[in-house]
């Protein structure tokens, strides 16, 4: 008896080992490799994309052009997209990770480096977007669409409010809303937002600072229903809550013209996140990748997507068939005295760990 | 065991075997085994690779260490993620988790047992009715049950707009503590009641009736007679109903606001806010071995009591 549990040990061990050394190996050095011609396809594709982020035509316009399939899957948000590809052998082609995702996926070395000669519409892109802070020269990624984190209001309760974060934070301010206010369930976006209130930096790695931030979020605690980053906007148009705290684009398609709601990016300064196309280090078919970021980059595709989910669009040649009122609507492109306020969330390595704790503690 | 020689006990199952028995007998016998061996293979290569395998991968990953990016590093072993179980934080949160799941068992068990109770006085047609009808949630989706608990708790829906024209005034009832306990036992009231159903069922009432015939009280009679018969069933409904709510993910999540964050959430938010996979893993592995010690104390302490 004990023999034979010291033997099934011992194979438990090999078996685990065995199963690590297998999840470790794939993905490495495999770059390089892939020398490809504008326009080149090898094999049908696969994309791991956000939810509910491209327009129903741009896929079957893909495939129909450059007779290939395309295999959708989707993510909720980068950490679940971090957590499948960072091991490698996750079998995608295109990957679509937000700013500081990219630069953490660079680091770890699980992005190919892009071929720019196989895309030459890059030349498409704002000159804002061609040398991003988490990707210097759009090394390893191209921009597909971006946005801000800011605060929707029902406004017919609340009438024309002065755009800030105390509609969130201050208790003479939200404290006396007629309702409640929804927050993100994300620690840097929340802790950010107390940050950016507090005239801090929102990618602070002061301890002290952070605490204070912490400090506001857990006094908000009163008039805060929910800590939501997924149904938020039907919390808003239900009543639920008055304020809640989420991403522009969802916002402005949930709202869908109905009268009462606006979105607004608050004055203090605010999120600014851009998501990108990357082709992993061992994507199956690099070629295929490459073809259709270059196809997501034309104007025709780059105005087709801001118009379907409301995102302002990186592609300046797309801006010319983009609907005006789309393109004027500061809720969607921020206005350029609005913009200087706004600022990326940066990786903060082994302090991230203090954002959630810190977190955590003031909304539990 | 080497050089042990054990005295050979009839009754101990690692005795020597007895020597097989001669010619045929000895055949079939043989037969037998393979065939136990190959009825007992699939469910153990289900076992080792469906649970076993994995648990060893989080216990693996609960030693390992969080690199600067957040990728686990499968190197520097190290108990630092144990040695963070003890930081007042988790303790609060373990403790409230604690709270809602010994209070949701105690709801269920208040509600099932005279449900169950009254389920086996019913005509074995009507029961079997009654019966599918308490299983009937299980065919539709959970989460999606959960979301309609949204509606009907939102401060437009049904029952607090009939709270407010009965006159009790605006009341919060989604996002709230009740929320929470109110899923929690909508969610595992069947898991109580099947178990106390089957052991009722099989009461024979005859030993109820007897203890009235012989004076005693309704209540004695429960007390001295159908609750320590039922008991069984009482242990089987509380292990669980308290060991899934304990750990319970999605109601606290979509019906809980602020301060309701229980031990489920906070191992989830390891792994997809603060990526430190060695410190959600551990979280893990000390839940697992917690409530495995508290169910075996449980049921020890039940069998010493009957």
């Amino acid at each position: 008896m004990r023999t034979l549990t010291h033997r099934g040990r011992a194979a438990a061990v090999l078996a685990v080992t065995a199963l690590l050394a297998a999840a470790c190996t794939g993905g490495e050095d495999e770059s390089a490799a892939a020398v490809c011609a504008p326009g080149e396809t090898d094999g049908d594709l696969l994309l791991y994309n956000w939810n509910d982020y491209v327009d129903p035509d741009l896929v079957p316009a893909f495939e129909a052009a450059y007779g290939v399939e395309v295999v959708e899957d989707y993510y909720t948000s980068n950490e679940e997209l971090l957590a499948r590809v960072s091991a490698g052998g996750a079998g995608y082609d295109v990957v679509v990770p937000s700013d500081y995702a990219v630069a953490i996926m660079v680091e770890e070395g699980t992005l190919l480096e892009l071929q720019h000669d196989a895309i030459p519409n890059l030349a498409n892109l704002r000159a804002d977007f061609t040398d991003p802070s988490y990707d210097p020269g759009n090394a390893h990624s191209v921009p597909y669409l971006w946005g801000t984190t800011g605060l929707g209001v029902n406004t017919a309760l609340l009438g024309d409010v002065e755009p800030s974060w105390a509609l969130v934070f201050d208790p003479e301010v939200a404290g006396a809303l007629p309702g409640r206010v929804s927050l993100l369930d994300d620690p840097r976006e929340v802790l950010g937002a107390a940050l950016h209130y507090l005239g801090l930096d929102p990618n602070t790695t002061s301890e002290e600072d952070l605490q204070r931030a912490a400090d506001l979020v857990a006094a908000a605690r009163d008039w805060t229903a929910a800590y939501d980053s997924g149904t938020y906007e039907d919390l808003l148009l239900s009543g639920e809550v008055v304020v809640a705290h989420g991403y522009s684009g969802n916002f402005l398609e949930a709202f869908d013209g109905a009268e009462g709601y606006a979105y607004v990016v608050p004055q203090e300064g605010a999120t600014v996140w851009t998501d990108a196309m990357a082709v992993l280090a061992d994507a199956p078919h690099p070629c295929t990748a490459h073809a259709f970021i270059d196809f997501v980059l034309t104007a025709e595709r780059g105005a087709a997507l801001t118009e379907y989910i409301y995102y302002p669009s990186p592609n300046a040649a797309a801006e010319a068939l983009i609907d005006p009122e789309i393109l004027d609507d500061p809720a969607v492109y921020p206005a350029p005295a609005t913009q200087e306020r706004l600022q990326f969330l940066r990786d903060t390595g082994e302090f991230e760990t203090r954002y959630t704790d810190l977190y955590v503690e003031a909304t539990s | 065991m080497v050089g042990v020689a054990p005295a050979p006990a009839p009754a101990r199952r690692r005795g020597p075997r007895p020597p097989a028995p001669p010619g045929p007998e000895r055949e079939a016998a043989r037969a037998a085994a393979r065939r136990g061996a190959l009825i007992g293979l699939p469910p153990l290569v289900t076992m080792v690779l469906l649970f076993a395998v994995p648990l060893g991968i989080v216990a693996v990953y609960s030693v390992a260490t969080r690199g600067r990016t957040g990728r686990t590093e499968l190197a520097d072993w190290n108990l630092d993620a144990y040695a963070r179980l003890l930081e007042p934080l988790v303790l609060e949160i373990a403790g409230r988790s604690l709270g809602y799941a010994a209070l949701t068992t105690l709801l269920c068990l208040a509600i099932g047992y005279p449900f169950a109770y009254w389920l086996t006085t019913r005509r074995p047609g009507v029961r079997a009715v009654l019966l599918v009808l308490v299983m009937l949630p299980f065919w539709s989706n959970f989460l999606v049950r959960t979301y309609a608990w949204r509606v009907l708790l939102g401060s437009d829906g049904p029952i607090v707009t009939a709270l407010a024209a009965v006159g009790l005034g605006e009341v919060r009832l989604l996002f709230t503590p009740f929320a929470v306990v109110l899923g929690l036992v909508y969610g595992y009231l069947p898991f109580m009641v099947l178990p106390l159903y089957s052991s009722l069922e099989r009461l024979d009432l005859r030993l109820v009736e007897a203890a009235r015939d012989l004076g005693a009280t309704g209540w004695e009679a429960f007390r001295r007679v159908t609750w320590p018969l039922s008991r069984p069933g009482v242990v089987a409904g509380s292990v669980l109903v308290f060991i899934p709510s304990f750990g319970a993910y999605v109601t606290p999540e979509l019906l809980g606001g602020s301060r309701t964050t229980l031990v489920g959430s906070f191992v989830v938010r390891q792994f997809l806010s603060a990526r430190d996979w060695p410190f959600g893993s551990a979280l893990s592995m000390a839940i697992l071995v917690v409530m495995l010690a508290a169910t075996v104390a449980y049921f020890r302490a039940q069998e010493r009591r009957s």
